[in-house]
């Protein structure tokens, strides 16, 4: 079990930086996620880890050991390929054997272990097929095995879930995580997808172009993003965002968005210039007696909620409302924000510090 | 009759059928004369019109194996009875046996030099491909092109630098120096085309072996290894069949410890007449280790030149 340090971390292929400057830290026992869009560095960032990829700068420790110039071998991870990369010229017992035979254990300790993981997984009936006709499922699962085989200090996984269709990753994360919390390894997990994040991750780390945007749990990276592009990377629908020239300072508790005052949480930071007002759809209600108004320009429906969009004088915002609401489009309506909800980025795209927030912002 | 888009129709299939009937014939006729020609007598090897049935003799074979000399009638008489078949054979001719040709030698040389240098041209190119394919080489595609490069002319434009240079070395008819040889020339062959089948490989499968605790080493031998069977056995036939059939350089480079079959075969024609049995027998011989190599490698092969076609 272990817990891994990143600081500094930066990796330059040639002119072009992969991962700018990285520093986060994984708790031990901790499922971490590494979120971010295709090409942003996550990739990257796992293969320094697990050390297929010398960082050009920077130190990784594991367990308080600095390796981030150790060969992969000397660092007892075990790594998980997008592909899987099962060695196709030996059978799943030979795969999943393979890491214990190069400890040189012996053969009968060798097959136990082998059994005892195969059984976890439920793949003891594969245990003597090829790989070449395994279905993607099962592939997962002998991928799984042998990185579970060799009681690793940590799991890296690169996008495990990403060769499955569909239907099949939804099961397939929840054994994951069933599994990770029946062994409390330490597990980091690259994903681009921001709703399997939020539902496996213990924490996330939220990587955009090389820079590491935010770490924290879900549910903070959720309501105070640190960033813009957080804001609109987590979420679905995305947080609206909304600009407007204005002004605030420490102690404000509203902002003036085209006339109208709106309430905010207490601030502590101040900024002027081109602001941007966050809030979630879910914060956005219908309210006559709201000053600032929109005319509603669509509705999609979806169960039990439905989400409008809502044409303002500062941009579309979209809301989360109940289906019970009745909404007619073309209508010109009031639209209240849940003030305690609210963030505020300044002009650099970075939130401001408010009583809010800055619980979350000051220890990411 | 149903009409389907991808299925072809009988016509083309008896078409199809024809042609490949066709070229078989085309290419197997001569092997098929070589082969026919080995079990003649001299007198029907060049009757004519050619004779396709004939009373088979093993003429050429005993000619093949054998060095003879031609004896006077009374001399033959004083030797009295043959003592075995191919003694017999050769009394007809009015001649005998002083002992066994050089033909043994030369087909042992054509053996350890065309597998000798198969060997090492699958060897070196297995270990170069794997380092183009892998690693960070400087000036990578120049040097692949420049590897290439040593294929564009004939062999006889580079024959006179390397009999000069192989006479100082010392290497002249030297089994070492014609295995270097055929090894310099296979290489650019055997480099790109392994190059091609290691770049097939997914490079997970070796960082897996990698983080599983093998050494880089182990990693290449276990797992990459296995997975370029396939490229290496198509590569050593190609390899074998250019250094087994390899005539100018032989030719040149070669008159007596280390000549190979190839530059030996005409030379029966000169030590005895017209002798085309002989030298039909001895290509017929010379033809054996090859196909059976390539027919014990065929399944290989046949993966080998479809293997960027059907792999997922
Ligand atoms: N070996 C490499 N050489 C050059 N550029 C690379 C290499 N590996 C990755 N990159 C580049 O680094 C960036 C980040 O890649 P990666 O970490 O794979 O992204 P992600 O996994 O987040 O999609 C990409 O723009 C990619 O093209
Ligand atoms: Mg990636």
């Amino acid at each position: 079990m272990a817990q891994i340090v990143i600081k500094n971390l930066r990796k330059e292929f040639g002119a072009f930086t992969a991962v700018q400057s990285s520093s986060f830290t994984i708790e031990d026992g901790e499922f971490f996620m590494l979120l971010g869009p295709s090409g942003c560095g996550k990739t990257t960032t796992l293969r320094m880890i697990a050390g297929l990829e010398l960082p050009t700068a920077g130190e990784i420790y594991i367990n308080g050991t600095e390796v981030s110039q150790k060969p992969a071998s000397k660092r007892d991870i075990a790594f998980v390929f997008q592909m899987f990369a099962l060695y196709p010229h030996m059978n799943v017992r030979k795969n999943i054997s393979y890491p214990l035979v190069s400890q040189g254990m012996p053969r009968d300790q060798v097959r136990a272990k082998v059994d005892e993981v195969a059984k976890i997984l439920g793949i003891t009936a594969l245990l003597d097929k090829p790989v070449g006709g395994l279905s993607g499922g099962d592939r997962q699962r002998v991928a799984l095995g042998r990185a579970v085989v060799r009681d690793p200090a940590c799991f890296l996984m690169d996008e495990p879930l990403g060769a499955l269709d569909a239907e099949f990753r939804e099961h397939m994360a929840q054994e994951l995580r069933a599994l990770h919390d029946r062994m409390h390894a330490t597990t980091v997990y690259v994903t681009h997808d921001q709703l399997e994040a939020m539902q496996m991750g213990d924490k996330i780390v939220v990587m955009n172009h090389g820079v590491v945007e935010q770490f924290g749990r879900p549910q903070e990276i959720y309501d105070w993003p640190a960033t813009t592009f957080v804001a609109t990377f987590i979420g679905s629908p995305a947080m609206n965002l909304l600009p407007f020239e204005g002004m605030v300072g420490h102690g404000a508790t509203s902002v003036m968005l085209a006339g109208t005052e709106v309430q905010i949480p207490k601030m502590i930071s101040g900024s002027d210039g081109t602001l941007v007002l966050g809030v979630r759809p879910e914060h956005v209600h219908l309210d006559d007696a709201a000053a600032y108004r929109g005319r509603i320009m669509a509705v999609e429906y979806l169960g039990t909620t439905q989400i409008v969009t809502l044409d303002t004088p500062l941009g579309l915002v979209k809301a989360r409302l109940s289906s019970n609401k009745m909404v007619t489009v073309g209508e010109t309506v009031g639209l209240r924000f849940d003030a305690r909800s609210i963030s505020l980025f300044g002009s650099d795209g970075r939130a401001l510090i408010s009583t809010a927030n800055h619980g979350v912002l000051h220890h990411g | 009759m149903s009409y389907s888009i991808t299925e072809p129709s009988n016509r083309q299939k008896w078409f199809a059928g024809i042609l490949v009937v066709g070229y078989a014939l085309l290419t197997l006729l001569p092997l098929a004369w070589i082969i026919a020609t080995g079990f003649k007598t001299p007198a029907d090897a060049i009757a004519y019109p050619p004779k396709v049935i004939f009373s088979p003799s093993l003429e050429g074979y005993v000619n093949l194996f054998t060095s003879r000399s031609r004896v006077t009638p009374e001399d033959l008489a004083a030797l009295g009875p043959p003592t075995t078949w191919y003694d017999a054979i050769v009394r007809q001719y009015d001649m005998v046996i002083n002992g066994p040709s050089r033909y043994g030698e030369r087909f042992m040389n054509s053996v350890i030099i065309g597998f000798g240098s198969t060997f090492l041209s699958v060897f070196l190119g297995t270990i170069a491909a794997y380092a183009f394919s892998r690693f960070k080489v400087p000036l990578k595609d120049d040097l692949l092109f420049f590897i290439l490069s040593t294929r564009m002319m004939p062999p006889i434009a580079v024959a006179i630098p390397i009999f000069l240079m192989y006479r100082q070395l010392g290497l002249s008819d030297t089994h070492l120096g014609m295995i270097l040889l055929y090894t310099a020339v296979n290489l650019s062959l055997s480099v790109w085309l392994l190059k091609g089948f290691i770049d097939e490989i997914p490079i997970e499968y070796e960082e897996a072996a990698l983080i599983d605790g093998y050494t880089r080493f182990q990693a290449f031998y276990k797992v990459v290894l296995p997975q370029a069977a396939t490229g290496i056995a198509s590569t050593a036939i190609f390899c074998l069949i250019f250094s087994w059939n390899e005539y100018a350089f032989a030719v040149l480079l070669t008159s007596g410890t280390a000549q190979t079959a190839p530059p030996f075969i005409p030379t029966i024609i000169g030590s005895g007449g017209k002798d085309w049995p002989a030298v039909a027998a001895g290509a017929t011989l010379f033809l054996l280790p090859i196909m059976i190599f390539t027919i014990l490698l065929r399944k290989h092969l046949l993966r080998g030149i479809t293997f960027g076609a059907v792999r997922k």
